[in-house]
């Protein structure tokens, strides 16, 4: 029954855990053998935490047999994210400049992720330091698509969204700069939240641009991205940028939204975020969700965020600036690779440029010497001041935008998953896939994405919500009634229609 | 044409600490470009009348007691290490021979 | 070589004829607060390496700064001590350059936004002259780790096959003071330079912000340093001195600075602009090395902090309960106390002020008290090269010994002895007075059998007195103070012998 137990959603395996119809170890080593299946092909995983994750498993099989109260996702297991540190298992981020680096502590949502008897199976694939739309810039090689194994399944959280979209982990933890948890998320056909900025800890998130990096849930349904939301999210007082509030009832939000009544609801559609440079199947499958949001009662209204065309010049000069700082610790002097100069003398400086050079690949370079161009003397006003100022004309565009309605909605992604190699050499055209996703971490504003169709190619499309900021629960309402209605016509989840991964006999 | 110099290029890059091999440092002098195309279009809407956000929230005086956590044990602060001595970090000479 | 360093020195008088010195000083002191600035690591001086640090202050990937409460209030204080503007919103940044002790290679600081500016100090000059220091900002940073440098001939940096680096000191709170340029201090310059330096460390422990202990490296200073031919001319090119770490070694530092750059100016020379490094032993400065980065910091406010605004009720209720500050305290001593200004002087040089304060609180005059501390106990301090402090007697020790002495219960020739008892541990005045059996002889009749063998030995003297002249009277007071093993009230003798005599 290895197969049944991994196409359950982590909601309704934590109800048969709850029931005790199965223990976490059977649950965790089914997935560990799905993993260990289907890898090969996928290259979801950077590294499998087995024996963690089964002792975790087997801790919680413990406690509750002893009756103990525990989470309704205590013995789900979980992938997480390469870029999020995690005590005792390697972390790399993606990048040789961290080759077997093992933190000596935990991130904030996995001292939270342990705390609620998650039991984790290992680490996902990623664009080196979450930089990248493909997981093609991993220094450890591609994750495949499970749609199509010659297809990218997005970026940076490639590896997070093909291991929730294989069945490899019912839930992941992704993290979102740009767009990395929600464009995997429309190439994959899965669910990816962006928590409002500061509604997830940082604390522990090897950081790309500090004021746009959020941690979120990568998942397979919005009730289940709900409750891995209110589990990692809340107030973290080692994270300064943590909003000290209450996580909004978003687990609620999602039940509501699933009775599938909308009335009242005002929906935005963003004229700036749809048109042009939107595959025909892209448009097509916005155009008929936004009739089946009508039909579940919400008000389909018009907006204009004339600032949103700013968003990606002021993007790539704000987050290569901060990247550029915070990638400056990795100079092999205190952890990670230490390269020593081909010729001449083996200084401290000397060293830290060969480490670097040797150590970081293409677009962590290219970002973090445009980052270091953008901040350089005489330059600091034009480039990153300026961009600042962008983000004050979107916050006010997102302001405005609220005032009409209560969520805003776009496709998430222009087209649908791409070619390996097809967008490698041109960069731009590569930044162009996070035009939808960016002005959100701009403004700091949630983002989710869920499948919503097929493209006319066969691949997944997937649409966004955007709600205010700390106004997370409105967009899980919104797409709980949305994946719901979809689902009932559909028949069945979205991930049914993709193609049975080829599996390697077990030898167990 | 790029505006961005192999010059500049290499003027950035050993501000960044980073080799560049020359092939690099031809590559991305074409590359860096698009962020002058970038800071061209900004610049028609970040006037002066315009305030900068550094911050996605407007958050002020985020303290901490000053009250004494458990340090690292040692053993894990020097274990991610390149090299070690008597409880250091070893690192290469600071500054080149003058 | 530079050419600068080829050029002889000018004598410094000779230098301070022809030409204006113009100072600017950064004064950095290491906040005493529990924990780092950022993180909650604990900080002691004297650690094992590495065993106060914290993923923050490691800098490893993944941790975020939190900033500490206390040092943000320390750093409001020194801000109203330097009757600075304390700032409504203010924000830290990184300052980004790359070296092996600070692990982020940023160091996180302030830059355009500091949280005091625009302050000024009176500093006192050793003859009382004030000279008022404008005072540019105050700002919070962090401290940098600590660097060994191995395999060197000199230890120094140059030369070092390789490093040993401690963060234990990385992240430690610091608050950097600028001044503004210090003009019209002529040659009085290295004194201007190092009475401001003493002020701030004075201020620091009134605030009780540090310990401020220049020899931990808790105060650091870096001297700028330029000439110009006339007060009126344009400000010269200016050198920094860097971690001149004890106030005689700013003083020196200056002075060479001075007679250094004349010798440049005097060479036809351009003074270049440049840090330097102080030398201890033969007090000279000389250039640190060229940064090929040109200081180029890329400072952009750090998007992991937001902003500290303190509010108006906050620096209110800070400033309300500042300490009075060391001049003001003095100025107010002096006034009760009724000194000379060259009296308070010699106390305050002394380091007098806190003992004779409190030997007064304890009931003796102040003038009593500063009889005791600047007289046999400066002697004493003297001999034992030691400080007042460190002498083994407490205020209240020698208000009791005052005490004794006035009421006649012993006379200053046994309140020295009773001094060397209380120095030598035998506990307080009164103590050592019943131990030692010094206490004055009162008994009249136990003067009198003495004074009357005295007189039967000395049946002359007594003859010269009764023919009217009392000069030899001293004898016989001296007789019997030796037979009482001084322990007699000399007055008191006196008075018995005359009677005696019948005079
Ligand atoms: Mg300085
Ligand atoms: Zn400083």
């Amino acid at each position: 029954m290895t197969n049944d137990i991994t196409r359950l959603s982590a909601s309704d395996l934590g109800s048969a855990l709850a029931r005790k119809e199965l223990s976490s170890v059977e649950a965790t080593q089914a997935h560990l053998d799905r993993i260990a299946a289907v890898d090969g092909d996928l290259h979801a995983f950077l590294h499998v935490s087995t024996q963690e994750a089964l002792a975790t498993a087997a801790d919680v099989d413990a406690k509750r047999a002893a009756g103990e109260e525990l989470h309704p996702l205590a013995g789900v297991p979980i992938a997480v994210k390469d870029v999020v540190v995690t005590k005792g298992l390697p972390t790399t981020a993606g990048s040789k400049i961290l080759e077997n680096w093992v933190p000596p502590y935990d991130a904030t949502l996995v001292e939270r992720l342990k705390g609620a008897g998650l039991p984790i199976l290992g680490k996902t694939n990623m664009d080196e330091f979450a930089m990248g739309s493909s997981t093609e810039h991993s220094a450890f090689g591609n994750t495949k698509n499970p749609w199509d194994l010659d297809r990218i399944p997005g970026g940076s959280g490639g590896g997070s969204a093909a291991a929730v979209a294989g069945f490899e982990a019912p839930l992941a933890i992704g993290t979102d700069t740009g767009g990395s948890i929600r464009q995997p998320g429309a190439v994959t056909g899965t669910v990816g939240v962006k928590p409002t900025y500061g509604g997830v800890s940082r604390y522990g998130l090897i950081a790309m641009a500090s004021s746009l990096d959020q941690a979120g849930p990568v998942t397979r349904t919005v009730l289940d991205a709900a409750l891995l939301h209110e589990l990692i999210g809340g107030h973290d007082p080692h994270d300064s940028t943590s909003i000290d509030e209450p996580v909004p009832g978003v687990v609620a939000a999602a039940r509501q939204g699933a009775t599938g009544d909308l009335k009242g609801v005002r929906v935005g559609v963003v004229t700036e975020l749809a048109g042009e440079g939107y595959q025909a199947g892209v448009s097509a499958r916005f155009d008929e969700s936004l009739e089946q949001l009508r039909a579940l009662g919400a008000e389909i209204v018009e907006v204009s965020c004339p600032s949103f065309r700013y968003a990606l010049d002021a993007y790539y000069l704000i987050m290569p600036a901060e990247a550029s700082s915070n990638l400056a610790k990795f100079d092999g002097m205190r952890f990670g690779l230490r390269v020593e100069p081909a010729e001449g003398p083996v200084t401290a400086e000397r060293v830290m440029g060969a480490t670097r050079g040797a150590g970081f690949g293409d677009e962590v370079k290219r970002r973090v010497i445009l980052g270091t161009y953008a901040l350089s003397a005489g330059y600091y006003d034009a480039y990153y001041g300026s961009a600042q100022k962008v983000r004050t004309l979107i916050q006010r565009d997102f302001a405005a935008a609220f005032a009409k309605a209560d969520v805003l909605v776009s496709p998430t992604a222009p087209t649908t998953a791409f070619k390996f190699g097809e967008k490698l050499d041109d960069p731009l055209a590569m930044y162009l896939n996070d035009v939808a996703t960016i002005p959100a971490n701009l403004a700091g504003v949630p983002g989710m994405s869920l499948p919503n169709g097929l493209s006319d190619d066969g691949l997944p499309v997937g649409f966004q919500i955007l709600a205010p900021a700390k106004a997370d629960d409105r967009m899980y309402r919104v797409g709980a009634a949305l994946e719901a209605a979809l689902e009932s016509r559909w028949g069945g989840p979205l991930l049914n229609k993709a193609p049975e991964l080829k599996t390697t006999e077990l030898a167990r | 044409m790029s505006t961005i110099s192999r010059d500049e290029v290499a003027r950035v890059a050993a501000l960044a600490r980073i080799d560049l091999r020359p092939d690099e440092v031809d590559r991305l002098a074409g590359e860096l470009d698009v962020i002058v195309e970038s800071i061209a279009r900004v610049s028609e809407v970040a006037t002066p009348d315009v305030p900068a956000t550094s911050h996605p929230l407007p958050l002020t005086n985020v303290f901490r007691d000053d009250v004494p956590e458990l340090a690292l044990p040692v053993q894990d602060v020097l274990a991610g290490a390149p090299q070690q001595k008597n409880g250091r970090f070893a690192v290469p000479q600071i500054l080149g021979e003058e | 070589m530079t050419a600068a360093t080829t050029t002889g020195l000018v004598s410094y008088e000779d230098a301070v004829r022809r030409y204006d010195p113009v100072l600017g000083i950064e004064v950095h002191v290491e906040l005493g607060t529990r924990t780092k600035m950022f993180c909650a690591a604990e900080v002691e001086f004297g650690g094992e390496p590495n065993t106060q640090v914290t993923p923050v202050s490691l800098g490893l990937p993944g941790a975020l700064p939190v900033v500490n409460g206390k040092a943000v209030e320390y750093a409001i204080r020194i801000g109203l001590a330097l009757n600075c503007t304390i700032a409504e919103s203010c924000r830290f940044a990184r300052k980004n350059y790359f070296y092996p002790d600070v692990p982020k290679n940023f160091q996180t600081s302030q830059y355009d936004e500091p949280i005091a500016y625009d302050g000024w100090l009176d500093v006192e000059l050793e003859d009382g002259t004030v000279f008022r220091v404008e005072i540019e900002r105050a700002h919070m940073e962090e401290d940098a780790g600590k660097n060994t440098h191995v395999g060197g001939s000199t230890g120094r940096i140059h030369g070092a096959e390789y490093s040993l680096v401690d963060y234990n000191r990385a992240g430690i709170p610091l608050v950097e003071i600028v001044t503004r340029p210090i003009e019209g201090a002529g040659d009085r310059a290295p004194e201007v330079a190092r009475a401001y330096v003493q002020t701030l460390r004075d201020i620091f422990r009134t605030l009780d912000v540090s310990e401020a202990r220049m020899e931990r490296g808790n105060v650091r200073a870096d001297v700028n340093l330029s000439l110009r031919t006339s007060p009126d001319a344009p400000l010269g090119t200016r050198t920094e001195t860097k971690n001149v770490n004890s106030f005689r070694s700013i003083e020196r530092a200056v002075r060479y600075e001075v007679s250094r750059q004349a010798g440049v100016l005097d060479a036809g020379l351009p003074v270049i602009q440049e840090t330097r490094h102080f030398h201890e032993e033969d007090g000279t400065t000389s250039p640190g090395r060229v940064k090929s980065d040109a200081e180029d910091y890329r400072y952009f406010p750090e998007p992991d902090l937001v902003p500290v605004a303190p509010s108006r009720e906050w620096v209110e209720e800070i400033r309300a309960a500042l300490p009075e500050m060391p001049v003001a305290r003095r100025r107010r001593l002096q006034g009760e106390w009724g000194y000379a200004d060259a009296e308070m002087r010699d106390v305050v040089n002394a380091g007098a002020v806190d003992l004779i304060e409190a030997t007064v609180a304890a009931g003796t005059s102040a003038a009593g008290a500063r009889k005791w501390w600047m007289g046999e106990l400066a002697r004493r301090a003297k001999q034992d090269e030691v400080t007042l402090e460190d002498l083994s007697v407490t205020p209240a020790q020698i208000a009791q010994l005052q005490a004794l002495v006035e009421s006649g219960r012993i006379n200053d020739k046994i309140a020295r002895q009773v001094l060397d008892g209380v120095l030598a541990g035998e506990g307080d005045p009164e103590a050592v007075v019943v131990a030692r059996g010094l206490e004055v002889v009162s008994d009249d009749g136990a003067l009198l059998t003495a004074i009357d063998e005295a007189l039967a030995a000395q049946p002359d003297v007594v003859e010269k007195v009764r023919g009217g002249n009392q000069g030899p009277v001293g004898a016989i007071i001296g007789a019997v103070m030796k037979a009482t093993k001084g322990q007699a009230d000399a007055k008191r003798v006196r008075e018995l012998v005359l009677d005696r005599i019948g005079q």
